[in-house]
């Protein structure tokens, strides 16, 4: 079948179920009910604090062909899916699915238990490194299943993917099972991505390196959903989990972007009183949130609310009064820690509150302004953020899909050539994001509108800033670095792109 | 036509650059290629063009080539190429 | 109206840098081949910024920085960049007219070499010296290819043997005996760069102070000072504003066959009408005015 992005999505694809192809953003409506977690109970007085990862697996009932998951607000900081899985590896547990919210390059350690049959599946957002090669190399028994964070929470409540034991690395925890992500010495501020795993997961487990007495407050992970508590020495190395305040960045190039970027959005005709904005934490894009600010203080606009991921430079808009109010799902730096433990305006979100598609709402369709990256953009405006200039996995796609498809104004910003390689090219390696859903492209070279936003086109004539077609910023790419040669591929499926609503937009295939 | 007297390099590998290092073979060897690049696969084909072909244009029919390439340019792989020429062919390296 | 508010330097033997040098709005980009190229790397940098200028097609006007021609390296800089026809050839460190006549004529005979129209390759000389600068107008007259004098920097100050201060004073007798070069000589006069990329407040000090002295521009070494100088070199709304009703009342007294202009009363000179026209002009240069109408 082609898809509604044109991609050739076969018709039954050996490990992935009940095959739906992308239409067009909102063309697939569900129907049914949710899925719910094991019916739980727990006695007066019973104990949850068990001794050893070990008795927390046995008391799991975890088995062979089962599925577990992970929450990577830990980032290249996290010990906990490696000590965990090194646990289930000696215990000779085999062909399982690992779930985790996303893999990073500190999990390559786990790679040895994929060529062991431990782990034959992995749901995932995204992988770098080696596991991104492995990944990609179809050596795994199922194609991987690559999700949005907004698409994993959407699966794991309607039960596409269901998760039989969860483990939770709990920066706070008390004996009871309340958890919190802003106190102990593995501090990752929000829960965010853990919320959806806690609350659907049959049995949940959580880690910790900081028990406290009970009862912890605040509660991000309410004790009813926990069942272990496993006490250990480290869940993470802070210096890996966040860095210190994200700095902007001095590179002229992105600074030039940055300022497109700000004068596209300041142009748009949705910067005005009580806008909402999501800023990324590239370069670029934490650029533009200096100008923005700059911009927000001259015209004298605060916006309502901001949306993340959230960095320093957002925790200084909100600390001096341009943002009323900032709602996270993940924090990157210390100061977005600090903050989100002391200030009543900085709200904790679930991954399903930011980004599932198949709920009530969630917050990014309020969403006015929003700032993505991007490896490839292709003249269709489809966007590439997992797979490298070899065609391998080296990505994660993250809230990028929800959020293009949420708010009003979605801009891509990336340098038009890295080294040699284009950026805008004819057709992008692996379609993340489809086109219909990115209104700007900015690069340093050009801006390019979607031709679908003709009124934004329009109201960008005033910006002096250079407005061309994307097939011209695509010619400019060419004529620097020439046109690429295609990636061969093979016939076989390494891993799948989901959209956000459970079909499929795109396959990766094994490279040769 | 210029010959390939000594071994010479130039460029770096800094991004956007290409370490070129030039090394004499006897003249029944011919020119070989060796090419190192993060877009080999985007770009290789296009890369070793550009180097065979200034070679060509400098007469040169035996040397081997080692590059390892960071994303340069056309532009700049050829003023590498030229570089690396002249300090190979020159008795002694001037600046 | 030839703007040359900034001139900015990007170092020659790096591809990156060459790559993106068009992209900042600098009125004016200078390929470096002299101080930020190791001696080892002349040749290098040669090829590189000749390939660059060959392939790549920059938005504004190019300039190289060639050693000078008492350097082993001077004449085959010229030779090698002048078959890609720069706009403007900078020699550094000038100190008389005689090397500028030189450079004129292979200039010229390398315009008649490659075919290009005779004298479309301009020149501009760096002073960094107390010579230099007694005999800046000798320079800057020596040649009609000659658009511009630019003081340079540390040379300079170790030459008169002081060093940078905060308000300039080291730069009083240079700049004002260049300025006046330049003025004569009916070019322009190009201030010296400000290193420290980071101290934005004195650089917007720095360079209103010589736009005030009557430099027309600023050589600068780092993107993010464009922006900041151009910013000081666009004439306010205010500014135009009164440009435009001092030209309004001296087309009024042009059609009333009157010698006197008079603007609310009070009787404008005929230089300040000039200047108001040089206000306009600038205006309509850097984009902020069209056909009477502020944008």
């Amino acid at each position: 079948m082609i898809n509604g992005v044109g991609r050739e999505i076969p018709e039954s694809i050996a490990g992935i179920k009940n095959i739906k192809p992308y239409i067009n953003p909102f063309s697939y409506v569900p129907t049914g009910h949710l899925t719910g977690p094991a019916i739980k109970v727990n006695k007066p007085r019973s104990e949850k604090v068990l001794s050893s990862i070990e008795q927390a697996i046995d008391a799991s009932g975890l088995k062979d062909g089962m599925t577990i998951s992970f929450h990577h607000h830990f980032r290249n900081g996290d010990y906990v899916l490696n000590m965990v899985m090194g646990v289930i590896a000696r215990k000779g547990i085999k062909d399982l699915t690992l779930a985790p919210s996303s893999l990073n390059t500190i999990n390559e350690e786990i790679i040895p238990y994929m060529n062991q049959g431990v782990i034959t599946a992995v749901e995932t957002s995204g992988a770098r490194g080696k596991l991104g090669q492995l990944l990609t190399s179809g050596q795994l028994s199922k194609p991987t299943i690559i999700r949005s964070h907004g698409g994993r929470a959407r699966a794991i409540e309607c039960g596409e993917l269901h998760i039989d034991v969860a483990f939770i690395g709990a920066p706070a925890c008390d004996t009871y099972g309340n958890i919190n992500g802003v106190e102990g010495k593995s501090v990752c501020g929000s829960m965010g991505y853990a919320m959806v795993d806690a609350a659907y997961a049959d049995k949940v487990v959580a880690i910790t390196d900081h028990l406290v007495p009970y009862p912890l407050f605040p509660i991000s992970i309410p004790q009813t959903q926990v069942d272990y508590i496993v006490p250990v020495e480290a869940i993470g190395d802070p210096k890996g989990i966040a860095s210190g305040a994200l700095r902007i960045s001095k590179d002229p190039r992105e600074l030039l972007i940055a300022q497109y970027a700000t004068a596209a959005i300041e142009y748009s005709g949705y910067f005005k009183q009580d806008y909402s904005i999501q800023l990324g934490s590239g370069g670029a894009s934490l650029a533009a949130a200096r100008f923005l600010k700059e911009k927000m203080k001259k015209q004298g606009i605060t916006a309502s609310f901001g949306l993340g991921g959230v960095t320093a430079p957002f925790i200084e808009m909100l600390e001096e009064g341009l943002i009323k109010a900032v709602y996270d799902v993940q924090d990157f730096d210390i100061p977005s820690i600090e903050s989100i433990k002391k200030n009543r305006n900085h709200q904790e979100m679930s991954a399903s509150f930011y980004a599932n598609p198949h709920n009530g709402g969630p917050i990014v369709n309020q969403l006015d302004v929003v700032i993505l990256s991007a490896t490839e953009v292709d003249v269709n405006f489809n966007v590439n953020v997992i797979t490298d200039s070899n065609g391998v996995i080296m990505g994660a796609v993250g809230g990028h899909q929800d959020t293009a498809a949420g708010a009003a104004l979605s801009i891509v910003v990336a340098p038009l050539l890295r080294g040699r390689l284009p950026m805008v090219i004819d057709q992008v390696h692996t379609v993340c994001t489809p086109g219909e859903t990115v209104d700007i492209v900015v690069t340093e070279r050009g801006v390019a509108v979607n031709p679908l936003r003709s009124d934004l086109k329009d109201n960008l004539k005033a910006a002096n800033i250079p407005l061309m077609d994307i097939e011209e910023l695509r010619n400019i790419a060419y004529e620097f670095a020439g046109k690429p040669d295609p990636i061969e591929v093979s016939e076989r499926i390494a891993a799948v792109v989901e959209y956000r609503d459970g079909t499929l937009i795109d396959v990766i295939r094994t490279t040769v | 036509m210029l010959q390939i007297i000594q071994p010479s390099q130039a460029g770096t590998v800094e991004s956007n650059d290409i370490l070129i290092i030039l090394t004499p073979v006897s003249a029944d060897k011919g020119i070989h290629v060796e090419l190192t690049s993060p877009v080999l696969k985007k770009y290789g084909r296009q890369i070793n063009n550009v180097i065979q072909e200034v070679l060509r244009e400098q007469g040169i029919d035996a040397v081997h080539v080692s590059a390892n390439d960071r994303g340069a340019l056309d532009c700049t792989i050829r003023a590498r190429m030229m570089t690396a020429i002249d300090r190979a062919a020159a008795k002694e390296v001037l600046g | 109206m030839k703007l040359r508010r900034t001139m900015m330097f990007v170092p020659g033997n790096n591809p990156g840098m060459l790559i993106n040098a068009g992209i900042y709005g600098a009125d004016t980009i200078i390929f470096d081949l002299e101080d930020s190229v190791a001696l080892s790397e002349k040749d290098a940098a040669r090829h590189l910024v000749y390939n660059a200028m060959k392939s790549i097609n920059y938005p504004c006007e190019v300039a190289v920085r060639i050693n000078h021609i008492s350097t082993p390296f001077g004449y085959k800089d010229l030779e090698t960049i002048l078959a890609v026809k720069p706009d403007l050839i900078r020699l550094p460190k000038a100190e008389t007219a005689a090397d500028i006549k030189e450079i004129d004529e292979l200039i010229t005979a390398a315009e008649i070499k490659h075919g290009f129209l005779p004298g479309s390759i301009n020149m501009m000389a760096a002073i960094e010296t107390a010579k230099g600068i007694r005999n800046a107008y000798d320079i800057a007259a020596a040649s009609p290819r000659m658009v511009a004098l630019a003081i340079g920097g540390e040379d300079y100050l170790a030459d008169i043997q002081t060093s940078r201060t905060k308000d300039g004073k080291e730069f009083f007798a240079g700049r004002g005996q260049l300025i006046l070069a330049a003025k004569e000589a009916g070019i322009h006069a190009i201030d010296t760069v400000f290193g420290d990329v980071n101290n934005e407040e004195d650089f917007i000090a720095e360079t209103t102070r010589i736009k005030e002295m009557g430099f027309d521009g600023k050589s600068v070494v780092n993107p993010r000072q464009i922006n900041i100088v151009h910013e000081i070199y666009t004439p306010t709304e205010k500014e135009i504003d009164h440009a435009q009703r001092v030209i309004a009342a001296y087309e009024e007294s042009l059609a009333r066959k009157s010698g006197v202009v008079s603007l609310n009363g009070k009787m404008i000179d005929i230089p300040v009408v000039k200047r108001a026209q040089r206000t306009l002009a600038y205006a309509n240069a850097v984009g902020k005015y069209k056909g009477g109408e502020t944008l």
